[in-house]
Order: C-alpha cells, then sequence, then structure tokens
C-alpha cells in the first residue's frame, strides 16, 4: 500500500509536528532545553571528570577557601575542606534525580487514577474523586515531613512521598481530559471493534492525554526540586556526605556573610534549572494549545 | 445555599476524622518514643512517665482517649514542653503566625492582582515579558534563600542607613519586625497570583461580552474592571483558599529563618522530639483552615459567577 503513493504529495502533519515546529520557534523554551541539557550532562559526568570527590577533604584546607585555580578547587571549597564544584554537580544528580523520579510516581498514579476514574465513571470514579478530594484538605507538606522525620532521611522513601503527594492535580487534569475524550468517535470506532476497556485506556484515551500531562510535568520537577530544598533547609534532606542543591544553599546560607560563593554558586545551578523548566513548560503549553494555531 | 452549606460541613467531619486518624497512626508507627532522647532514667522513672501520659496503654486505647478529649476540645498536654498544653501552645504560637500571614496574603493581593492585569493587558509585549520575568525569579529562589538575603541586606548592610530593619525576632508585633517576615512569606505568593491573573485575564477578554462592551463604546479601563475582572478572578479565588489556610497556619520556613515564635515552628521540632500531641495539634489546626478556606472559596464562586448553582 504505502509504495503506490506517490511522493510529491503533500504531506499532512500531525498535531505533534505541529506542536514540536511552534516549540522550537519559542526561543525561551529552545534556550531552556538547551540550559537544562548542559546541566544535566554537566551533573552525569561532571563528578567523574573534576579533580575531587564530593566526599574527599582536601586537609590542607579545612575551612571555607574561594575560588582558586593552583589547588584546582575551581568553586573552593566548603567549611570542611571539600570541593565545591564537585559537591555542586554531585547535588545536581541527587536534584535531578528527586525531581524526575518524584514525577515520575507522580505520573504514574495520577494518570491511571485520572484515566479510570473519567472512562470507567460512576461508582468508581465517584470513589477515587472523593478520595482526591479527601486528599486536597490533609496539609500533604506536613505528611511528608512527618515521614522523612519519623522513618529517617531515606533517599528512596523521599521521592516516593513527595511522588505521592504531588499526583492530586495530575488525576485531576487527566479526568477532565478523559471525560472530552470518551464521547468522541474514534471512541466508539474502538469498541465496535472489540477493544477491552482497559486496551482503550491504554492505546486511546493515554496517548491523547499526554500532552497536557506533559505541560504538567514540566512545571511539577521544579515544584519538586524545590521541596526537596525545603526539606534539605528544615534538616530533613539526603544524609551526608551525600548533598542536593538545597542542602548546598543552606550550608551556604550560614557562611554567606563571610563567603558568599558558597551560597551563590549552588543557588545559580537551582535557579537556572527551575527557570528553565518553567520556561519549557510555559512553551510547551503555548505549543500544545489548539487555540494558538 | 443553606442546605449546600450545611451538607459541606457535615462532610468536613469525617474527612477531619480520617485526616486525624491516618496521622495519629503513622506517627505511633514510626520507631522510638517521646522519652528516648533524654539522658537514660531508671526504669521505674521511665514506668511512671509512660503511665502519666498514658502511653502504657494499648494503642486503641490511647486512640479512642484521644479522640473523646478532642471532642471536648482537649488537645492534651505537650510531651516537650512540661509544663503546657498544647492548647496553649497553640493559642501562643497561632496569633503570630496568623498576623505574619495576614500581612503576607494583604501583600499577595494588593501585589499580585495588578500586576497580572497589567501583565494581560499588554500581552506579548515587551512590559508583559518584564513584568512575567521578573515574576519567575520570585518562584525559582527558595524562601529561605531570600529570607538570609533581605536579612544580609536590610538588616547588616543597610544597618546604618534609614533602610535598617530588624533582621529577626518578632518583638511584641512591632512593625518594623514584621515587615521582612511577611514580604518574604509573600513573594511566591505574590508572583503565582500574577501569573494565575495573567493567564485568565487573557481569556477573559477574548470573551464575546468583552467585545460587544467595547463595542459600545466603554472605555477599555472599565472593561477590564468592571467586566472582565469578575471572571478572570475566579481562578485566583480558587488558588487563595488553600493558599490562605497555608500562610495563616505558619511558615516553618520563615519562621526558622526570622525566629519568630508561631506554630510553623513547632512542628518540625514536634516531630523530631516525638511530640506525638503538639504535632497532632497543629495539624489538625491546619487541616481545618484548608478545610473551611475551601468551603468559603465554594461560596465565593456564587458571587463573581451568577452562572454556579449549588445543588
Amino acid at each position: 500500500m504505502t509504495e503506490s503513493v506517490p511522493s510529491e504529495i503533500i504531506e499532512g502533519r500531525s498535531q505533534w509536528q505541529d506542536a514540536r515546529r511552534r516549540l522550537f520557534a519559542n526561543r525561551a523554551a529552545v534556550a531552556s532545553l538547551i540550559v537544562l541539557a548542559v546541566i544535566t550532562v554537566a551533573s552525569i559526568a561532571g563528578p567523574m571528570l573534576v579533580p575531587w570527590t564530593y566526599d574527599q577533604i582536601d586537609w590542607d584546607h579545612m575551612e571555607v577557601m574561594p575560588p582558586d585555580l593552583a589547588t584546582r578547587h575551581y568553586f573552593g571549597t566548603d567549611s570542611v575542606g571539600r570541593d565545591l564544584l564537585a559537591r555542586t554537580l554531585f547535588g545536581g544528580r541527587i536534584s535531578l534525580t528527586i525531581g524526575l523520579l518524584a514525577t515520575a510516581v507522580a505520573l504514574v498514579i495520577g494518570v491511571s487514577v485520572g484515566a479510570v476514574a473519567g472512562f470507567v465513571g460512576g461508582k468508581t470514579d465517584q470513589l477515587l474523586m472523593r478520595f482526591v478530594d479527601l486528599m486536597y484538605a490533609v496539609p500533604l507538606t506536613f505528611f511528608v515531613i512527618i515521614l522523612m522525620v519519623l522513618f529517617g532521611r531515606n533517599f528512596i522513601l523521599m521521592f516516593v512521598a513527595i511522588g505521592c503527594v504531588e499526583w492530586l492535580t495530575m488525576a485531576r487534569i487527566v479526568r477532565g481530559q478523559t471525560l472530552t475524550l470518551k464521547g468522541k468517535e474514534f471512541i466508539d470506532a474502538a469498541r465496535a471493534a472489540g477493544g477491552s476497556t482497559a486496551s482503550i485506556i491504554v492505546r486511546h484515551i493515554v496517548p491523547n492525554v499526554l500532552g497536557v500531562v506533559v505541560v504538567y510535568v514540566t512545571l511539577t520537577i521544579p515544584q519538586v526540586i524545590l521541596l526537596e530544598s525545603f526539606l534539605s533547609f528544615l534538616g530533613l534532606g539526603v544524609q551526608e556526605p551525600m548533598t542536593s542543591w538545597g542542602m548546598l544553599i543552606s550550608d551556604g546560607a550560614a557562611e554567606m556573610e563571610t563567603s558568599p560563593q558558597t551560597l551563590i554558586l549552588p543557588a545559580i545551578f537551582l535557579t537556572a534549572t527551575l527557570f528553565c523548566f518553567n520556561f519549557l513548560g510555559d512553551g510547551l503549553r503555548d505549543a500544545l494549545d489548539p487555540k494558538e494555531r | 445555599m443553606g442546605p449546600y452549606f450545611a451538607r459541606r460541613v457535615v462532610i468536613a467531619i469525617p474527612t477531619l476524622w480520617a485526616i486525624i486518624t491516618v496521622c495519629f497512626f503513622l506517627m505511633r508507627l514510626a520507631p522510638g518514643g517521646p522519652f528516648d532522647a533524654q539522658a537514660p532514667v531508671p526504669q521505674e522513672i521511665l514506668v511512671n512517665l509512660r503511665a502519666r501520659y498514658h502511653l502504657d496503654q494499648s494503642l486503641a486505647v490511647q486512640y479512642l482517649d484521644y479522640l473523646g478529649n478532642l471532642a471536648r476540645g482537649d488537645f492534651g498536654p505537650s510531651f516537650k514542653y512540661k509544663d503546657f498544653t498544647v492548647t496553649e501552645l497553640i493559642a501562643q504560637g497561632l496569633p503570630v503566625s496568623a498576623q505574619n500571614g495576614l500581612c503576607a496574603l494583604l501583600l499577595a493581593v494588593v501585589l499580585g492582582i495588578p500586576a497580572g492585569i497589567f501583565a494581560a493587558i499588554r500581552q506579548n509585549s515587551f512590559r508583559d515579558h518584564a513584568v512575567m520575568g521578573l515574576a519567575m525569579t520570585g518562584i525559582v529562589i527558595p524562601t529561605f534563600v531570600t529570607g538570609h538575603l533581605f536579612i544580609l541586606i536590610f538588616g547588616v548592610w543597610l544597618r546604618d542607613t534609614m533602610f535598617h530593619l530588624p533582621a529577626g525576632t518578632w518583638n511584641g508585633g512591632a512593625w518594623p519586625n514584621r515587615i521582612l517576615p511577611a514580604m518574604c512569606l509573600a513573594l511566591p505568593f505574590i508572583v503565582t497570583i500574577a501569573r494565575i491573573t495573567r493567564g485568565s485575564m487573557i481569556e477573559a477578554l477574548r470573551a464575546n461580552h468583552i467585545r460587544t462592551a467595547r463595542a459600545k463604546g466603554l472605555p477599555f479601563r472599565l472593561v477590564v474592571t468592571r467586566h472582565a475582572l469578575k471572571t478572570a478572578l475566579i481562578p485566583v479565588v480558587t488558588y487563595l483558599g488553600p493558599a490562605t489556610a497555608l500562610l495563616l497556619t505558619g511558615s516553618m520556613v520563615i519562621e526558622t529563618v526570622f525566629q519568630l515564635p508561631g506554630i510553623g515552628r513547632y512542628f518540625v521540632q514536634g516531630a523530631l522530639n516525638r511530640d506525638y500531641t503538639l504535632v497532632m495539634g497543629v495539624t489538625i489546626i491546619s487541616a481545618v483552615a484548608v478545610i473551611a478556606t475551601n468551603l468559603l472559596v465554594d461560596v465565593l464562586y456564587g458571587f463573581l459567577d451568577p452562572r454556579v448553582r449549588y445543588d
């Protein structure tokens, strides 16, 4: 069939191609993508390339030291003589990993609950959405803090707990989208072709709500990174000698008056990342909005 | 309206009960107890201590006791702050938290909504991008960084000028002491409100009745304030519900940075010390605040949008 189609025929553009074109026309979003890529690569590869490791103490400089090329501490050292560049890049690994994993947890729970509630409807919908309403009334940051305090500063628990807090809005958004999709002809067609409820949700509903979900995901990641930094500030972050951007910033805040670089350097990485995710999210929202066409 | 309101209040009770139950058992599930941290005490004293706070009884009995006391408005004694009941601690801390939160809320509304409208009516212009770009910085810089920066600038660098402000403590609620914490607490909320207002105002200005209002010759300023603003405020009000609850019940970060004696600080300290009753008390106050403000928001919808029906 395909080889019989003449090559000069005007190709149709899918919604995704349209969206991609609009996204790449948005300079702020493209710049954000590039910066994010650079920070991600630096966080992954950087700790292997810098002369010091994140937990290595330079016994000759066991105090805060400004950036110094001779000893190859390009960002200086922290209060116990550990290299700040190595720690900032390693902290990036932790912060970005928590951001991505917690959002992934929220994504899986939110999309499943939202799609099932919207598509199945009836009692299931009632039950799931009342549960979401109930959870909305809970001071959720409190729960994350209780979990972190009571069960220790555990890396896995941290992103699971944050993910379990962030899925509520996702579920509501996906449910709303599913309700509008449910009445469309292609769903009737899939049903007439003998598709089961599960396969219709997975094959037809989920791919069609992805646009909205992608936007929300890019806006959730910075929220999670910020939440992690608050936990670190309250002393509930990852365990020393591991570190994260939030922890480095709260350490730096203590040294702010005498050596502001310990606050400013990690803060630049954190704020740049959060900025970029927000700009990217705004760009994606504009690109995927059908009204912008 | 009346029956709707009554039903919502009735629904709030099981919600609150569920929160209390989950919180109660979650805390008891965790290892450690309130008397672990102290210097080792003789076994006999420990037994007496545990008996004094009814920790020697079964969990089910403790739970029912707690619910019973709660129904009579008694939050129980604090485990850590000896000689204080949780009710007394909250009565001391909540006014500080609530006053600071109220100042921040006013700032957020008074600055956020006009900024959003300003950006929306100049959509995609340089000034729109400038205001929104500036606003973005307010979201991406964590509060504990802005807090420390404010202290550094106003408390240290401007020490000898007329702009000097006290860098912390509540000082009985003196106005100079209130400025920095309120500003700092308000910043992310100002920004979020500005962004929501901008989005919904752009949407509202596209509506047909707005075109009609302009076509009949109404000045643009009046179109915005009289017709578009009401619709544009609905998402803002939705956001303000939980935001108000959050602001009034105290920020753990702000109260730590500025050393304010509010209830936000009790929470983290209480959780670390396994001060079960104090943590429960603060959580319950917050949950009540969230439920109450959400209810208030639903009532406000009716005033802003006559199409909303309560049934």
